[in-house]
C-alpha cells in the first residue's frame, strides 16, 4: 500500500479528478495549501504599488493505493496536471504500514 | 265681380299687413324686452363670475405655492435618504479595502458614527450651524431644536443631518486598522457638535464669515460651495490628514522607509460601497438645490454624474500607464474623486467643465495617494485624504475658474442657487479669490482643531491600540468576534 500525495496547481484539480475518476480511482482526499518550490512567488499590484506574493495556493491530493496501481496513477497526474510552465508540482510516493476502516474495523486491502 | 274682389282683396291684404306688423311689433317688442332683462342678468352674472374667479385665482396661487412647498419637502426627504444610505456605502468601502481581522470593528465605527450623529447634531450640531449667528463665527441657539418646531426647520434639520456624520465617516476611513474604537467615538461626537458645524456656519448659515462681512466686503464677492466640497468633504479629509499623522502607519506599512502593499480583502464590497456612494450623490448634489422646483437640479445630476465617470476613467488610465495593469482600488476611488470634486461647483459649471473637473480630480487624487505614501510617509488605507480632503479643495477652487457667473448671457443668469460671480475662464477674478480663501480657511480649521483634538485624546485616553491588539486585529480584541466566524473551529 502506497501513499500518492500530489501538490497541484488548484486550476487542474477537476481535470484530474475526473480523469482518475474515468480510470477508477475514486477515493481523494483534497486540501487548500499554500507552498512554495523553487519557483519565486508572483508580483500583484495594490493601489498602484507591486507587491509579491510568494507561497502560492496549490492543491494537495492524497490517495491510497494498491503498490500496483501506483504507476497508473502517476501517469495520469502526470499528464493531466502538467502545462510545462513553472509550478506545475510535485508528486510524493510514500509506503503505507496501516489502513483501518472507521465504520466497520476491516483493515489494509479491504479497507482499501 | 273682378273689380270688386280685387278690391276686397286689395283691402284684405292691408289689413292683413297691419295685422302682420302688430303681431311683429308685439313680438318684438317683448322678445326685446326680455334681452334687454337677460342681458342685465348676464351681465350681472358675469360680475360675480370675475369676482369669483379672481378669487379662484387667489386659492389657485396658494394651492400651487402649497404644492411647491410639498414637492421642496419630499425632493429633501427622499434626497436625505440617499445620503443616509451613503454611509452603507462609507461602510464597504472601508470594510472591502482593509483586512477581515477589522471588518467587525469597522462596521461598529460607521454605524455608530451615524447613531451618534444623529443625536449629537440634534443636541448641539444644528443649534451651531444654523442657530442666531454670533460674529459671523457660530450659531447660538436652536439646540435640540428648541423654538423651532415646524415642518420647514424638521425638513432642513433631516437633510443637514445626514450630511453632518459624514464628515467623521471619512476620518474613520482613513485612521482604520489601528485606531482605539473609544478615542474614535470621542472624536465623532466633538466633529458633529463642533468641527464641522463652525465651518458650515461660516459657509451655509448666510451669516457667516464667509458670505458676509469683511472678507467679502474686501474682495466683493460671496463663497460659493454647492453641497459641500469643502463643508462637508475638505473638512473630514484634513481632520483625517490630523489623525493618521498622530495615530501613524499601521504595522508592516513602511519598511525600510518604503511603502507596502497591505491588500484589502474583498474588492466586490469596494466597488459596490463605491457605486452606493455615486447613488447617494444624487441626493447629496440634487438636493442641495433646497427646491423640489428647481430647474437647474437637473444641470446639476448631470454635471455631478459627468464627473464621476471621468474622474475614473483618468485613474484607471494613468495606473495602466503606470504600472502596466488598470489598477480596481485606486480607479474606484477616481470616481469618488470627480464626486467629491464637483459637489461645490455643479450647479455653476457647464457640462464640459464638469468633465474636466473630473479629469483633473483623478490626476489629484492619483497623485495625492502617492504624495501621502511615498513623501509624507502617512498611511491611509482607503485613500480618504486624497479623495476627500485634495479633492474637495480641488473642487472649491474649480468654482473660480469654471462659474459661469449669475451675470447677462450667462446660461445660469437666473438660477437661485448658484457662484454669483463668473470664474477666471469668464473674466472673473473675484470669485476665484474668496474660493482661494475659503479653501485656506477650511484646511487650516480642520487640520488645526483636529490636530488638538486628537492629541488630547491620544495623551488621555490613547489614540492607538496595542501592538498586540492590531497583530490580533480590532474584531476579536474590540468587540470580542470575527466579521467572518465559519472560519473558526468552535466548541460544541
Amino acid at each position: 500500500m502506497m501513499k500518492i500525495e500530489a501538490i497541484i496547481r488548484p486550476t487542474k484539480i477537476h481535470e484530474v479528478k475526473d480523469a482518475l475518476d474515468e480510470a477508477g480511482f475514486e477515493s481523494i482526499t483534497v486540501t487548500d495549501v499554500k507552498g512554495r518550490g523553487k519557483q519565486k512567488g508572483v508580483m500583484q499590484q495594490w493601489r498602484g504599488r507591486k507587491y509579491c506574493v510568494d507561497l502560492l495556493p496549490k492543491i494537495k491530493m492524497e490517495m491510497v493505493v494498491d503498490d500496483d496501481n501506483v504507476d497508473k496513477i502517476v501517469d495520469i497526474i502526470m499528464k493531466v496536471a502538467a502545462t510545462g510552465s513553472i509550478g506545475d508540482g510535485k508528486i510524493f510516493i510514500t509506503p503505507v504500514t496501516k489502513i483501518i476502516r472507521i465504520r466497520t474495523g476491516e483493515t489494509d486491502g479491504e479497507a482499501l | 265681380m273682378y273689380g270688386i274682389s280685387k278690391k276686397i282683396n286689395s283691402k284684405m291684404i292691408w289689413q292683413a299687413l297691419l295685422l302682420m306688423s302688430v303681431i311683429f311689433m308685439v313680438f318684438i317688442g317683448t322678445a326685446a324686452a326680455a334681452t334687454v332683462d337677460e342681458n342685465a342678468a348676464a351681465i350681472e352674472k358675469n360680475a360675480e363670475d370675475i369676482a369669483q374667479n379672481a378669487e379662484d385665482i387667489g386659492v389657485n396661487a396658494e394651492d400651487i405655492g402649497n404644492l411647491q412647498t410639498a414637492l421642496t419637502f419630499m425632493w429633501l426627504l427622499l434626497c436625505g435618504a440617499l445620503v443616509f444610505f451613503m454611509h452603507a456605502g462609507f461602510s464597504l468601502v472601508e470594510i472591502g479595502l482593509t483586512r477581515t481581522k477589522n471588518t467587525a470593528n469597522i462596521l461598529m465605527k460607521n454605524f455608530m458614527t451615524i447613531c451618534l450623529g444623529i443625536i449629537v447634531y440634534w443636541l448641539v450640531g444644528w443649534g451651531i450651524m444654523y442657530g442666531a449667528d454670533a460674529a459671523g463665527i457660530l450659531g447660538t441657539d436652536q439646540f435640540m431644536l428648541m423654538g423651532a418646531m415646524d415642518n420647514a426647520t424638521w425638513n432642513g434639520w433631516w437633510f443637514q443631518m445626514v450630511f453632518a456624520a459624514t464628515g467623521a465617516t471619512i476620518v474613520s476611513g482613513a485612521m482604520a486598522e489601528r485606531t482605539d474604537f473609544k478615542s474614535y467615538l470621542i472624536y465623532t461626537v466633538l466633529l458633529v457638535a463642533f468641527i464641522y458645524p463652525v465651518y458650515g456656519h461660516w459657509v451655509w448659515s448666510g451669516s457667516g464669515i464667509l458670505t458676509s462681512g469683511f472678507l467679502v466686503d474686501a474682495i466683493g464677492e460671496t463663497f460659493h460651495d454647492f453641497a459641500g466640497s469643502s463643508v462637508v468633504h475638505s473638512i473630514g479629509g484634513y481632520s483625517a490628514l490630523a489623525g493618521i499623522m498622530i495615530v501613524g502607519p499601521r504595522i508592516g506599512k513602511f519598511k525600510n522607509g518604503k511603502a507596502v502593499a497591505i491588500p484589502g480583502h474583498s474588492l466586490p464590497l469596494a466597488f459596490l460601497g463605491t457605486l452606493i456612494l455615486a447613488l447617494g450623490w444624487v441626493g447629496f448634489n440634487g438636493g442641495s438645490t433646497l427646491d423640489g422646483n428647481d430647474p437647474y437640479a437637473n444641470l446639476v445630476i448631470v454635471n455631478t454624474f459627468l464627473a464621476a465617470g471621468a474622474g475614473a476613467i483618468m485613474v484607471m488610465i494613468i495606473t495602466w500607464m503606470k504600472t502596466g495593469k488598470p489598477d480596481p482600488s485606486l480607479t474606484a476611488n477616481g470616481m469618488l474623486a470627480g464626486l467629491v470634486a464637483i459637489t461645490a461647483p455643479c450647479g455653476s459649471v457647464a457640462n464640459w467643465a464638469a468633465v474636466v473637473i473630473g479629469i483633473i480630480a483623478g490626476i489629484v487624487v492619483y497623485a495625492g495617494v502617492m504624495f501621502n505614501e511615498n513623501t509624507l510617509k502617512l498611511d491611509d488605507p482607503v485613500g480618504a485624504v486624497a479623495v476627500h480632503g485634495y479633492c474637495g479643495t480641488w473642487g472649491v477652487i474649480s468654482v473660480g475658474i469654471f462659474a459661469l457667473g449669475q451675470g447677462d448671457g450667462s446660461m445660469l443668469a437666473d438660477a437661485a442657487y448658484t457662484a454669483a460671480g463668473a470664474g477666471l475662464l469668464y473674466g472673473g477674478t473675484a470669485q476665484f479669490m474668496i474660493q482661494v480663501v475659503g479653501a485656506i480657511l477650511s484646511i487650516v480649521w480642520a487640520f488645526v482643531i483636529s490636530f488638538i483634538v486628537f492629541k488630547i485624546i491620544d495623551a488621555i485616553i490613547g489614540l492607538r491600540v496595542s501592538e498586540e491588539d492590531e497583530i490580533a486585529g480590532l474584531d476579536v480584541v474590540e468587540h470580542g468576534i470575527s466579521a467572518y466566524p465559519e472560519f473558526a473551529i468552535l466548541k460544541e
